[in-house]
């Protein structure tokens, strides 16, 4: 995995953090507008670096799109990754 | 149902092999008041949930403690995945490795088997969240036990990141907590 693939996937994992981090959150203040606007401008955010990740590289999910051959099972896999860039 | 995301929660780095540390951090993967225990206790627990807050920071707090699984798995993996048989002869890791060789395998530091009897699901929600609420505490512990006894920056800086979403869970199972008693309290006067 090159530098400018692992930074692109680690900034989609910055993003499904706090994702996950506001959604934890909203899930017992459902109402907060403020805790709203952060969600979906993160989730925006996060769809168009997905996108961005499958065109060039392959699916991140096994329900995305992919050129042929198959690249969901290129490595490396998350857990063989050298996260020093 | 789950669908995989070919990515950790948070990037792993391990800088220098270590098969007695993994030996350790394994109390996380398999243990008591490891990720798995939490994963499958939250995710068990959602059916009897009374309200749609609570059935929903179960799922979510579930969900994310596999991905802790994930990262404690990938932290053991890092540790022994290029260590000699040198270097893991005469460590708290060679019991393991005769069985496992160096897959992880869920049990805990001392070698005791992950099992179901670690978590329960009382079809109670007061008495749920209140598991839940003391998991994440005796967790919290863990990671500061393991923080303790870890001279590995790379896994040190994993585990502080895994001690800080006990405490954001805490948190919340707190606040479902409370919303819970509300609606029972309501349900119960009109």
């Amino acid at each position: 995995m090159d530098r400018e693939q692992k930074m692109l996937l680690k900034e989609i994992m910055d993003y499904s953090f706090a994702l996950v981090e506001t959604a934890l959150y909203l899930d017992t203040h459902p109402y907060d507008e403020e805790a709203l606007k952060l969600h979906n401008g993160f989730s925006q955010k996060y769809s168009q670096l997905v996108s961005l990740y499958q065109a060039k590289y392959g699916p991140l999910k096994n329900n995305q799109m992919s050129g042929c051959p198959w690249a969901y099972i290129n490595g490396p896999w998350p857990w063989e990754i050298d996260f020093d860039l | 149902m789950w669908i995989y995301e070919k990515k950790l929660q948070y990037p792993v780095r391990v800088d220098t092999t270590n098969p007695a540390l993994a030996q350790m951090i394994i109390e996380q993967f398999g243990g008591a008041d490891g990720e798995l225990s939490a994963g499958i206790r939250y995710l068990t627990q959602r059916w009897a949930m009374p309200t749609n807050q609570a059935k929903a920071l179960l799922t979510d707090i579930g969900t994310e403690e596999l991905a802790h699984w994930e990262i404690i798995g990938t932290i053991v993996w890092k540790l022994v995945k290029d260590a000699p048989i040198e270097q893991i002869k005469g460590t708290p890791f060679e019991a393991h490795y005769v069985n496992h060789g160096k897959s992880p395998y869920p049990h805990d530091a001392s070698g005791v088997p992950w099992t179901a009897a670690f978590i329960n699901s009382k079809g109670d929600p007061i008495a749920d969240l209140h598991e839940d609420m003391a998991a994440e505490e005796k967790a919290r512990a863990t990671y500061e036990w393991l923080i303790n006894i870890c001279d590995d920056p790379g896994v040190k800086d994993a585990l502080r990141f895994l001690r800080q979403r006990e405490i954001v869970h805490f948190q919340r199972f707190g606040e479902a907590l409370r919303i819970v008693q509300e609606e029972l309290d309501r349900r119960k006067y009109y």
